[in-house]
C-alpha cells in the first residue's frame, strides 16, 4: 500500500474543500475526508498484521522512497512499525471526532476545516515519516494551522495563547531542527536517514550533543516539565476541536520524536541522561496532578491532567525497558482518545451552558444523560480505570517502570503510581460537581442533550478507549512486533 | 617647471570629501544633501585622475572610472530627485527629517 | 483433573456483565419496567449456576483420590503481555474459596436483587439503578474468581467504580455525592499500596499467576523466596525484606476495601446509598474483599511473621475500636456500618492468628446475618422514612417478620448458640487464645460490646416506645422485600451447623471441626451481659440512656464524635495536601514556572525595545554608521595589514 496516501488524501480533501462553497458542502467532505482516512487507517492496520502475520521482520514496512532533493541527501522516506500504525489509528480517531464537533462552527467554517485537515496531513506525514528532515517539514506543518485557530477562533485571553503555543512550539522545533542539523553533519553520511542512524548509531560525542536537543525539543510538545506552560493556556483557548487535535496528537508528535531519538538515533546518550528524564517526568506527573487539583475551569482541569499524563509518556521513554516504552506508546494512544473525548464533552457542555467553571456547573446528569456518561467515562478513564484504556497503559509504564534494575528508579515509579491517587481526587471532585449534585442554574433544566454528531464523536471515541480497555493485547502485540 | 606635488592633490580631494560629508550630516534640505554627494563623489574622481597620472601615467583606468562614476552621479542625481520630488508630494516638504516612516 | 465441568462457572459473572451491559445501553429507554427482573433472572441464572458448580466441586468431582481439593483454571485469554515471558491472561481460578466466595457473592446479591424489586419500586432511574447492581455483582464474582494479582487488582477498581456509582445512586443530593467520592478516594489510596505491592511482587516473582505466585514465593518454595525474606538482601528496603513490603502493600490495599482502621472513615458514609446497596456492597462482599485477598494470599502472609502481626494487630484495633463508635450512634444504618468494620477487624485478626478458616468461616455466616441486618434496616426506614433510632420504636407490631428476622440476626452477630454468628466467632476466638491472650481479651470485650449495640439498636427499633397504631392496615412490606428477608434469615440462624473446615482450609486437607468446651462460657457470658444491660437502658423508654452518657461523659462524646478520626483526615487533605501542596504548586506553575517562560518573552521584547532606537529612520543617523563603519573597518584593515 502507498503510505502517501495518507498525506495525500487529507489533502486532496483541502483542496476539494478550498474548491467549493456552502457551510453544508463543506461540512460533508470534510467529514468524507476524515471518514476515508480512518477507513484507510484501518486498511493499514490490517494490511501490517497481514505482513507481519506472513512472516515479515523488517523494521519498517510499505517502505517507500524517491529523492527529494539530491544536492543535501533528503529523501521522501516513509515507512511504518507498529508504533506509527497505533499513532496514525489514533489520528485518524482523534480527526473524525474533531470534524463531528465542529460541525457548527462560525464564523468562516470553510477555512476553519482546511486548517484542520492541513494539521492532519502534518501530523499522518509525521508519523511516517523515516527522514529526518521530512519528519522535520511534517512536524512544523502540523504547528502553524494552530496558530491561526487558536487565534481566530478561540475564546478567553486568545491572542495570547496563540502567540506563546506557538512560539513555545517552533523553540522546541529550533531545539530538534538544531539537533538534526548536529546530526547531518557530525555523525557521518551528510544524510537526514533515520533508519541508517539506527543500525549504525552516531558516535557517543555526537550523541551526547545531540540528544538534549531533540529531546528537550519534542519534549516541550509533549509537555516537559518546565516547558509545559503552553499546555494549559493553549488547550484552554483552543476551539474544541483544535484541543482535541492538540491534546490527542499533537502531545503525541513530541512523545512520539521522543521515542524515536531514544530508541534510534541516540539509545546510548538517552541511557546517559535518563535519571534526568526520569526525574522530570516524576516531577510533572505528581506536580502536574496536584495543579491540577486546583482548578477550577474544565478546560484548565484536562489541560493540566494531560500535563500529568503525558508525564508517563516520558517516564516510560526515560525508563527504556521495553514494557515501559510499550507502555508509552499505549498511554500515547489511550491519553489522546480520552483527552479528546474529555474535550469534546467540555466542549459540548459549554456549548449549551456557556461557562466552563466548575463552580456553575451542576446535575448535568439531569438533563444531559449522553454528555454526562461520556464526561464519567473519559474521567474514569483518566483516573485508570480497568477496562478503559488509561489503566492498561499505566499499569504497562508501571510494571515496565519497575522492571528497570536502578533502586532509584523504584522511587520515581512510586511517585508515578501515587499521581492515580490524585487523580482520582480531582477527576471525582470535578464529576461531583459538575455532572451530579443539585442543578445549580435554572436555565440549565431546559438545555438538551447531545445532537447526532455529537453523539457519534462520543461513542467513536469511547469506542476506541473501550477496544483498548477490554482487550489491550491487540496494541500490545501490535507495538512490540 | 616643477610638478605640483601629489600630496596637494590628494589634501584638496580630502577637503573636499570631509566638506560634502559634513554637509551630507548637517544639511536638513534633501538638494543641499545631494550637492554634498556630488562634493564627495567630486573628491574620488579627483583621487582618480591624480593616483593615475602620478603612479602609472601610462595607463587610462583612472581616467575611465571616473568618466564611470560621473555617469553614475548623473543617474543618481536623477533617481535622488525623482525621490524628493515625489517625497514632496506627499510631505510638502523636502526636510529631510521629516521622511521617518521607515522606522521601527 | 477434568477442567470442563467447571467450565459453566465462566456464566457466573458472565450473566451479571450481559445484564449490565444491555441494561445499561437500552435499559433506561426500552426496559424501565422489565429491567428490574431481568437483571434478577440474570443473577439468579448465575447463582444457580454457582450453587451447581459449588455442589460438584465440593461433593462430587473437587477432591482428588486424597481428598485433597485441587485448584484448577477455567478459561485462558491472553490479555496483555509485560515482557516476552511474563504475561496476564484472563482466567478463573476454581477452588474451594473462590468457589465460596461465588456462591455468597451470588446469593447475597440475587437477595438484594429481589429484595430491590420492591424497594426500589417507582424510582426514577430503575433501569439505571439495576445496571449498576448488576455492574457490581459482576465485578464482585469476577474478583472472588480471578486466577492472577492483576486480575484481582482490576476487578478490585471495578468494584470500587461500581460502588462509587451505586452510593451516588442518588446524585442530586451532595451527601450521596460527597459519600461516594469520599469512598472512592480512600479506596484508592489504599490501592495505591496494592497496586506497588503487585509491582513490588510480580518483580521478584515475574510472575502474578496466584498459585505460581504462591509455589515461587511461598515458603519452602524456591531458594528465591528465602532470598526474599531476608532483610538487606535483594530488594529489601530500609532494613525490611521485598517480600515483607510486597505483602504489607497488599495488605494496606486489602485494610481500604476492608474499612480497617483508620482507613474505615468511608464506610459509615457510604450509607448515603441506598439500603439495599448498602447490604449488597457493605455487608457481604465488597468490604469482606480484603479478607479475601488475604486469604488468597495466606501461605505468603504465614510466611513472613512480622506482617502477619501487623495484620493481627490492625485486625483487633479495627475490631475494637469501631464497636466503641457504634454504641454511641442514633443512625441505624451508621450503627450497621460500625458492627461491619467490627466484625471485619475479627476476620482479620483471626487471619493474622493463622486462623484461616475461623476467619472465612466467619465471612461466610457474617455475610448472612449481616445482610439480613441491613434489609430489615431497609424495611423499617421504608417504613417510618428516618434513619434515625429516635422516630423509631415499638416497631414490633408494625413489622412483625422483621422483627423476628432482626432478632434472629441480632443473636447471631452477638454470638448466642446456636445461631450461625456463635460458631464462627467461637473458632476465632479460640485461635485467639492460641495466639495472644491479649487479642483474645480484646475480641472477647468486643463481643460483649457488639452484644450491647445490637441489643441497643435492636430495643430501640422494636420496644422502647408504646407502639403507633396509625399505619398498621398498610402492611409490612410486599412479598418481595419479605421472601429476602426469610431466606437469609434461615441462612443466620443455621449456616453456623455447616462442617465448614470439611472443605475450607489452607491447604486444602479436610480438618476437623472444632471441638466446644468450657472455653465457650466466657464469650457467651459477656455477650448475654451485653444483652442484659441493653435491655436494662433500651428496654422501655426512660432517661437511663442519658444518665450513662452522662456518666461517661469524656469517653461518650469522644466515641460520639468518631474519636476525631475524619477531622484528622479531613486535616490531612483539606489543609495539608490541598493547602500546603495544591495551592503551591498550582502557584508556582503559574507565577513561577510561568512566569519564566513570559519572562522570557518580556525580556526578548526588553532588548528589541532597548535596540529598536538605531533604526531611527532618518538617513543622516544611517550615513553616519555607514561611515563610522567602513572608517572603523579601514582602520581596522589597516592595522592588521601592518
Amino acid at each position: 500500500m502507498t503510505l502517501s496516501l495518507l498525506v495525500i488524501l487529507p489533502l486532496l480533501t483541502t483542496i476539494a474543500v478550498l474548491l467549493c462553497r456552502g457551510q453544508y458542502t463543506v461540512r460533508l467532505l470534510s467529514f468524507a475526508g476524515v471518514v476515508m482516512q480512518l477507513i484507510l487507517s484501518f486498511v493499514l492496520l490490517a494490511l501490517y498484521w497481514k505482513e507481519r502475520a506472513a512472516g515479515n521482520t523488517a523494521p519498517m514496512l510499505f517502505v517507500y522512497r524517491h529523492t527529494w532533493f539530491t544536492a543535501l541527501n533528503i529523501d521522501y522516506h516513509v515507512g511504518v512499525d507498529g508504533i506509527s500504525v497505533a499513532m496514525i489509528l489514533l489520528t485518524a480517531f482523534v480527526m473524525v471526532g474533531a470534524v463531528l464537533v465542529s460541525w457548527k462552527i462560525t464564523p468562516m467554517g470553510k477555512e476553519f476545516f482546511v486548517l484542520l485537515l492541513i494539521l492532519s496531513a502534518g501530523a499522518f506525514g509525521f508519523f511516517i515519516s523515516l527522514d529526518l528532515f521530512t519528519l522535520f517539514f511534517f512536524l512544523e506543518v502540523s504547528v502553524i494551522p494552530k496558530f491561526l485557530l487558536i487565534g481566530i477562533w478561540g475564546s478567553g485571553r486568545k491572542e495570547y495563547s496563540a502567540m506563546k503555543l506557538a512560539l513555545m512550539l517552533m523553540a522546541g522545533s529550533a531545539l530538534v531542527f538544531l539537533g538534526l542539523v548536529i546530526l547531518y553533519y557530525a555523525a557521518g553520511g551528510h544524510h537526514f536517514d533515520m533508519m541508517a542512524f539506527a543500525q549504525s548509531h552516531p558516535a557517543a560525542a555526537v550523541q551526547r550533543l545531540v540528544f538534549p536537543l531533540l529531546f528537550t525539543g519534542f519534549g516541550i510538545f509533549t509537555a516537559l516539565f518546565p516547558f509545559h506552560t503552553w499546555v494549559p493556556d493553549g488547550h484552554s483557548s483552543a476551539p474544541t476541536a483544535a484541543s482535541m487535535f492538540l491534546a490527542g496528537i499533537s502531545m503525541k508528535l513530541g512523545g512520539y520524536g521522543c521515542l524515536r531519538t531514544v530508541l534510534m538515533l541516540a539509545p546510548l546518550a538517552a541511557e546517559e541522561y535518563s535519571p534526568y528524564i526520569i526525574t522530570l517526568a516524576a516531577i510533572a506527573i505528581v506536580y502536574g496532578a496536584f495543579a491540577t487539583m486546583m482548578q477550577r475551569d474544565l478546560k484548565y482541569i484536562n489541560a493540566y491532567s494531560s500535563i500529568s499524563h503525558c508525564g508517563f509518556i516520558l517516564l516510560g521513554i526515560g525508563m527504556g525497558t521495553r514494557t515501559a516504552i510499550t507502555g508509552a506508546v499505549m498511554q500515547m494512544v489511550s491519553h489522546g482518545l480520552m483527552t479528546a473525548l474529555f474535550f469534546a464533552t467540555i466542549g459540548m457542555i459549554y456549548d449549551r451552558t456557556h461557562t466552563r467553571m466548575v463552580e456553575k456547573l451542576g446535575g448535568l446528569l439531569k438533563m444531559m444523560p449522553f454528555i454526562a456518561t461520556t464526561f464519567v467515562i473519559a474521567g474514569l478513564c483518566s483516573l485508570g480505570l480497568p477496562g478503559l484504556s488509561g489503566f492498561v497503559a499505566e499499569i504497562t509504564v508501571f510494571m515496565g517502570s519497575w522492571q528497570h534494575p536502578g533502586g532509584a528508579y523504584h522511587f520515581a515509579t512510586i511517585l508515578a503510581c501515587a499521581s492515580i491517587v490524585i487523580t482520582a481526587v480531582y477527576i471525582l471532585r470535578a464529576t461531583g460537581q459538575v455532572i451530579m449534585g443539585p442543578v445549580k442554574d435554572p436555565h440549565y433544566n431546559g438545555l438538551a442533550d447531545a445532537t447526532w454528531n455529537e453523539r457519534l464523536a462520543g461513542i467513536l471515541l469511547v469506542a476506541g478507549i473501550f477496544a483498548i480497555g477490554v482487550a489491550p493485547f491487540w496494541l500490545n502485540d501490535l507495538i512490540n512486533k | 617647471m616643477n610638478q605640483i606635488p601629489l600630496s596637494h592633490i590628494l589634501f584638496v580631494s580630502t577637503a573636499l570629501f570631509f566638506i560634502g560629508m559634513y554637509g551630507l550630516f548637517t544639511r536638513r534640505n534633501m538638494i543641499t544633501m545631494l550637492m554634498a554627494v556630488e562634493l564627495i563623489l567630486n573628491s574620488v574622481n579627483i583621487n582618480f585622475i591624480a593616483f593615475n597620472k602620478y603612479l602609472y601615467p601610462e595607463k587610462l583606468e583612472g581616467v575611465f572610472f571616473s568618466l564611470f562614476i560621473i555617469a553614475i552621479a548623473a543617474a543618481e542625481a536623477a533617481v535622488a530627485i525623482a525621490i524628493i520630488i515625489n517625497l514632496y508630494r506627499n510631505l510638502h516638504s523636502i526636510d529631510v527629517e521629516a521622511a521617518d516612516e521607515m522606522k521601527f | 483433573m477434568p477442567v470442563a465441568p467447571y467450565l459453566l462457572i465462566v456464566l457466573v459473572p458472565l450473566l451479571p456483565l450481559v445484564g449490565f451491559v444491555v441494561l445499561g445501553l437500552f435499559g433506561r429507554r426500552y426496559l424501565r419496567a422489565f429491567s428490574g427482573l431481568f437483571a434478577t433472572g440474570l443473577v439468579f441464572l448465575s447463582t444457580v449456576i454457582a450453587l451447581s458448580v459449588a455442589y460438584d466441586y465440593y461433593f462430587i468431582s473437587g477432591a482428588g483420590p486424597d481428598s485433597v481439593y485441587h485448584s484448577a483454571k477455567v478459561l485462558n485469554i491472553h490479555w496483555l503481555s509485560f515482557g516476552p515471558d511474563f504475561s496476564i491472561d484472563m482466567d478463573l481460578l476454581v477452588d474451594p474459596i473462590s468457589v465460596m466466595m461465588a456462591v455468597i457473592v451470588s446469593l447475597i446479591s440475587l437477595m438484594v436483587h429481589i429484595f430491590s424489586l420492591g424497594y426500589m419500586k417507582g424510582e426514577e432511574r430503575y433501569a439505571t439503578y439495576y445496571a449498576y447492581l448488576s455492574l457490581f455483582t459482576f465485578s464482585m464474582l469476577g474478583l472472588v474468581l480471578s486466577a492472577n494479582l492483576l486480575e484481582t487488582y482490576i476487578f478490585w477498581e471495578l468494584v470500587g467504580c461500581s460502588s462509587y456509582l451505586l452510593i451516588g445512586f442518588y446524585y442530586d443530593r451532595p451527601a450521596a455525592v460527597a459519600a461516594a467520592k469520599k469512598a472512592f478516594i480512600v479506596t484508592r489510596f489504599a490501592d495505591l499500596g496494592f497496586l506497588i505491592g503487585i509491582l513490588v511482587l510480580s518483580f521478584q516473582a515475574q510472575t502474578l499467576d496466584l498459585r505460581n505466585l504462591i509455589q515461587i514465593l511461598g515458603p519452602g518454595g524456591q531458594s528465591l523466596a528465602d532470598a526474599l525474606l531476608v532483610p538487606g538482601n535483594k530488594g529489601s528496603f530500609l532494613g525490611i525484606s521485598a517480600l515483607s513490603w510486597g505483602l504489607t502493600l497488599v495488605f494496606i490495599g486489602g485494610a481500604g476495601k476492608s474499612a480497617l482502621f483508620p482507613l474505615h472513615i468511608w464506610l459509615p458514609d457510604a450509607m448515603e446509598g441506598p439500603t439495599p446497596v448498602s447490604a449488597l456492597i457493605h455487608a457481604a462482599t465488597m468490604v469482606v474483599a480484603g479478607v479475601y485477598l488475604v486469604a488468597r494470599l495466606y501461605p505468603l502472609y504465614t510466611a513472613t511473621p512480622n506482617v502477619a502481626e501487623i495484620i493481627l494487630w490492625v485486625g483487633a484495633i479495627s475490631a475494637f475500636v469501631p464497636a466503641v463508635i457504634a454504641c454511641t450512634q442514633t443512625d441505624i444504618k451508621r450503627i450497621l456500618a460500625y458492627s461491619t468494620l467490627s466484625q471485619i477487624g475479627y476476620m482479620m485478626f483471626a487471619l493474622g492468628a493463622s486462623g484461616f478458616t475461623a476467619s472465612l468461616f466467619h465471612l461466610f455466616t457474617h455475610a448472612f446475618f449481616k445482610a439480613l441486618l441491613f434489609l430489615c434496616a431497609g424495611v423499617i426506614i421504608h417504613r417510618v422514612h428516618s434513619n434515625e433510632m429516635k422516630d423509631m420504636g415499638g416497631l414490633r407490631r408494625l413489622l412483625p417478620v422483621t422483627h423476628v428476622c432482626f432478632l434472629i440476626a441480632c443473636l447471631a452477630i452477638a454470638g448466642i448458640p446456636p445461631f450461625s454468628g456463635f460458631f464462627s466467632k467461637e473458632e476465632i476466638l479460640a485461635v485467639a487464645w492460641e495466639n495472644n491472650p491479649f487479642i483474645y481479651a480484646i475480641g472477647l470485650v468486643t463481643s460483649g460490646l457488639t452484644a450491647y449495640y445490637m441489643f441497643r439498636l435492636y430495643f430501640s427499633v422494636f420496644w422502647r416506645k408504646t407502639p403507633a397504631h396509625e399505619g398498621l392496615h398498610h402492611g409490612e412490606a410486599p412479598a418481595s422485600m419479605k421472601i429476602p428477608l426469610i431466606i437469609l434469615a434461615i441462612g443466620a440462624a443455621f449456616a453456623g451447623f455447616i462442617p465448614f473446615s470439611r472443605f475450607i482450609t489452607p491447604d486444602g486437607r479436610p480438618g476437623e471441626a472444632p471441638a466446644f468446651g468450657l472455653n465457650v462460657i466466657p464469650p457467651v457470658f459477656i455477650a448475654l451481659l451485653g444483652i442484659g444491660i441493653a435491655a436494662w437502658l433500651y428496654g422501655k423508654e426512660s432517661n437511663r440512656p442519658e444518665k450513662a452518657a452522662k456518666a461517661l461523659r469524656g469517653l461518650y462524646t469522644f466515641a460520639y464524635h468518631k474519636f476525631y478520626i475524619d477531622e484528622i483526615w479531613l486535616f490531612i487533605t483539606k489543609k495539608i495536601i490541598f493547602n500546603l501542596i495544591g495551592r503551591p504548586a498550582a502557584w508556582i506553575d503559574r507565577n513561577i514556572v510561568d512566569g519564566f517562560m513570559n519572562g522570557l518573552a518580556s525580556a526578548t521584547a526588553g532588548v528589541s525595545a532597548a535596540t529598536k532606537g538605531v533604526q531611527s529612520g532618518k538617513v543622516q543617523d544611517y550615513a553616519w554608521f555607514f561611515f563610522m563603519g567602513i572608517a572603523g573597518l579601514a582602520i581596522l584593515f589597516i592595522y592588521l595589514y601592518t
